[in-house]
């Protein structure tokens, strides 16, 4: 089979999978709620492409979503599951919100500090790992819940930081970055009036493609990325080879890290959310990870499993009054679950493929 | 009679991307003989067996039992048919006993329990008749490889099988297991079952097989009559080509001294005594020096303690005067070590990479091989496909194969190619023939000779008595980590033999 063609059978695969997850979602509307199904599903789908301002909201949403895909994915073909995107990401959010509250800097600065932040809580689990053969898994679900109540912690007692500074009279959240710093809101760049004054869009979800270009750049086409993934498939051989095995899974987690933190930083300074002092582990994080097996940990295949999971979520949440948010939230999973079928769906097509070959060489034969 | 087929295998044809590998085969066996089936590795002979066991769907062909034509969709269908198949790396659920394994799916129970007694007679019998000697209340993790095998066999016989494929039994075997194994398939043909013997160890065909096929590179090449030929003969017909027995090899002449290794201690991963206890010994540039020995004597832990893939906990090695003792292994490298791994798939190969990104494991961050930490895949191409074409390694797509779909034979080719192309001054080689055919062992004997001759210095590691007396200028022999003999090449295999099970020993001094 030639090159392009396993391309176009991946695609169909993917869009095959996907097709068979909107039925399965639309079958589970009918039992819930056979009157307003058909509704429910046509606002899920056409909800993003419905108006620019939902347009917007879905390249908005996307964005971080693409970072924490691209973080686990990342981790994943150096042979890691980091499973503490959502800590990074808490942590990158509040050294951003640091950056852009407290010390008033420019967004891009706290772009840099927010990959910082990230790196920090990535670097654990990796050191962890690298000198103590410490199960990253088990360390990043810890560091995700430290990193949480650290940042709940010290927000508290931050009281410049919170909206009450400022004036607005609650202390469980951030203060509003126009308030407090609008040069650190992550510029529109002028997509605000192509996207019909959406409050949501800016450059981020350029910023995020171009991460994710870089990544798949660092990963198939250096040397280091050469290393990493040997670590990824035989860490055994690796060592062989003379690469520095314990070096790579530090600095794969502190990259991941970044990516993570990242996402968290182009999400708060967005200007139109403020970070709420959370109960529970933020969900960005851990939709990173079917947003990375979407995309079989391809950096570029990322893009698109981002905007896809983007795209049926802000679909989702325009289902409020018909739906209870749990109701969508199960349709939304089973979307998503059926869509990681591709690889199967991949298998299937291709059997089927060299079968009709093998009946077309047959009927040749005849000839 | 002559014509009383069991099973026909008749044109078959099953392609894989980019390789035939059944091209128009015919297999016919004949009731209660035993049929070797012979090629390289990558011949077609597991593929074939395959097909007949339900495992692969062949595009072309057919399959006759007793002249009656058959479709085999999967192993059941071939299990009805009465085929049984002992495969290369046993198909045994390690935490289950010996009994369980056996009866696994065909199981007898009785209102949803499981019916123990009258399956433990049928297997007691079946051990007795054959002589397969088994504990049934065994765990599989806690048996020997021979015995194992012994549980494979008796899986095919209480299933009552007829058609018995032996895929290359005998390569996990020790001499004394293999001539048992004889035994038992000799009896199995006295009960008139009938036996598939793959295989590409000349000297076993000839010492029990009644007729034998041979497939080379996919393609039919005959079926000969095992009495009327010669070992000569057969391989030829498998290689294509006269085959050289032994090694042809000019005097030592030996340079100076590369490698020297004083007072050596290994720890070892399993127990908690060192596994090398202060082993001392030079190699010089120009000689071919082997450690002979029975496996699990300490040589896999000699060589991890000189390529840097375990510590060494006491003494110093000295490459080529630069002491490198606790350097790491890319120094060792860089400074002119090359190993051929003892096991290709966990050290020597990323499988998961293509052929080209493997042949450059060691060198993709030279200078040729990349700009500013970019990978230069033009010069990793043009690289790769000389290496392919000047040891001949072969593959389905050339350098873009991926590794795992490569046969063995090639595998460990294109890792010889990766470290003799680096012109190592020593060139660690362990048991760097294990699997391979006799044209594959041929060729690397070939090409370590001439890296001796060349100049350079060969550390070989070798279970295999018969290559370490054709290779080797001088010969060590390591017993329980220590090194307990020293000879040159004229010793005799049964002295040598005594050195290696313990009773002898020596002193030996570097």
């Amino acid at each position: 089979m030639k090159k392009d063609n396993q391309m176009l059978v991946g695609i169909i695969s993917s869009v095959i999978s996907i097709a068979v997850g909107l039925i399965f979602g639309f079958i589970l509307l009918l039992i819930l709620n056979p009157a307003k199904a058909g509704l429910g599903m046509s606002t899920m789908l056409s909800t993003a492409f419905s108006n620019m301002d939902q347009f917007g909201k879905m390249l908005y949403q996307a964005a971080p979503l693409m970072m924490c895909g691209l973080s686990v994915g990342f981790a994943f073909k150096t042979g890691l599951f980091n499973i503490g995107a959502s800590g990074q990401y808490t942590i990158g959010a509040f050294f951003a919100l640091v950056g852009a509250i407290g010390l008033k800097l420019p967004w891009w600065a706290c772009l840099i500090l927010s990959c910082v932040g990230g790196a920090i809580w990535g670097i654990f689990p990796g050191l962890f790992k690298a000198l103590f053969n410490v199960n990253e898994v088990i360390t990043s679900i810890m560091f995700n819940w430290i990193g949480m109540f650290l940042v709940n912690l010290l927000l508290a007692n931050m009281p410049f930081m919170l909206s009450a500074y400022y004036g607005v009279g609650t202390t469980d959240r951030t203060a509003a970055l126009s308030d407090a710093n609008p040069s650190a809101i992550i510029p529109r760049g002028g997509l605000d009036r192509i996207f019909g004054n959406s409050s949501w869009i800016n450059i981020s979800i350029f910023i995020a493609v171009a991460v994710a270009i870089i990544m798949w750049f660092v990963l198939f086409k250096t040397i280091f990325g050469y290393e990493l993934m040997a670590c990824g498939f035989n860490k055994e051989a690796s060592r062989y080879a003379g690469i520095n095995a314990n070096r790579n899974i530090v600095l794969s987690m502190i990259i991941a890290g970044a990516l993570s933190g990242l996402g968290g930083g182009i999400y708060y300074l967005a200007g139109t959310i403020q970070y709420v002092l959370e109960k529970s582990i933020l969900g960005m994080g851990f939709d990173g990870i079917p947003v990375a097996l979407l995309a079989n940990s391809h950096p570029v295949g990322t893009i698109f499993s981002a905007l896809f999971i983007s795209y049926i979520k802000v679909g989702g949440s325009a289902m409020q009054p018909n739906f209870s948010s749990e109701t969508i939230n199960i349709i939304i999973s089973v979307i998503i679950y059926l869509a990681a079928f591709a690889l199967l769906t991949k298998l299937i097509i291709a059997k089927f493929l060299q079968s009709a070959g093998a009946k077309n060489e047959k009927k040749e034969v005849k000839a | 009679m002559a014509d009383d087929y069991v099973i026909e295998m008749l044109h078959i044809t099953k392609e894989f991307p980019g390789i035939k590998a059944n091209d128009d085969i015919t297999l016919q066996l004949r009731r209660g003989e035993i049929h070797a089936l012979l090629g390289e590795n990558g011949a077609g002979k597991s593929t074939l067996m395959s097909v007949l066991f339900g495992l692969y769907q062949a595009e072309q062909g057919e399959i006759k039992k007793n002249g009656q034509t058959v479709k085999i969709n999967d192993p059941n269908d071939a299990n009805r048919l009465g085929i049984g198949m002992v495969h290369q790396h046993f198909k045994l659920v390690e935490c289950f006993t010996v009994l369980d394994n056996i009866i696994l799916g065909v199981e007898d129970t009785k209102n949803g329990f499981l019916q123990y007694d009258e399956a433990r007679k049928k297997v007691m019998a079946l051990s007795e008749k054959y002589g397969l000697k088994v504990d049934p209340d065994a765990l599989v993790s806690d048996i020997s490889v021979g015995m194992q095998q012994r549980v494979e066999i008796l899986k095919m016989l209480y299933r009552d099988n007829e058609i018995l494929i032996f895929d290359e039994p005998t390569a996990v075997l020790t001499p004394q297991e293999i001539d048992e194994l004889m035994e038992i398939m000799r009896g199995f043909k006295k009960e008139g079952k009938s036996i598939l013997f793959i295989t590409h160890k000349l000297s076993e065909i000839m010492a029990v097989a009644d007729r034998c096929t041979v497939l080379r590179k996919g393609c039919y090449e005959g079926t000969v009559d095992v009495a009327s030929t010669t070992k000569e003969e057969l391989s030829k017909l498998m290689v294509g080509r006269d085959v050289e027995f032994t090694v042809k090899k000019r005097a030592v002449q030996t340079g100076e001294t590369i490698l020297s290794v004083r007072d050596m201690v290994v720890g070892s991963r399993v127990h908690e005594n060192n596994a090398v206890r202060g082993v001392s010994f030079d190699v010089k540039g120009g000689e071919i020096v082997c450690i002979a020995g029975i496996e699990g004597n300490g040589q896999t832990e000699l060589v991890y303690g000189i390529t840097g893939l375990e510590p060494v906990k006491e003494g110093s090695i000295t490459l080529r005067g630069m002491d490198i003792t606790h350097a790491s292994v890319r120094q060792r490298n860089i400074s002119g070590m090359s190993h051929i791994p003892e096991d290709r798939h966990k050290h020597g190969l990323i499988l998961d990479y293509t052929l080209e990104q493997n042949l450059v494991l060691q060198r993709y961050f030279e200078q040729q091989f990349q700009e500013h930490g970019v990978i230069n895949s033009g010069e990793v191409r043009k690289y790769a496909n000389s290496l392919i074409n000047s040891f001949d390694v072969r593959s389905g797509q050339g350098p873009v194969t991926v590794t795992r779909s490569m046969s063995g034979g090639n595998q460990q080719k294109a890792i010889i190619a990766r470290e003799i192309d680096r012109q190592p001054q020593l060139l660690v080689a362990v048991q760097p023939t294990r699997g391979l055919d006799v044209g594959a062992i041929e060729y690397i004997h070939k090409r370590l000779v001439e890296e001796r001759d060349a100049g350079r210095a060969v550390l070989l590691v070798s279970l295999e008595l018969e290559e370490v007396m054709s290779l080797s200028d001088r010969i060590l022999v390591m017993y329980e980590g220590e090194l307990v003999g020293q000879f040159d090449n004229t010793v005799s295999t049964e002295e040598l033999g005594l050195y290696m099970a313990g009773a002898k020993r020596m002193e030996v001094k570097a």
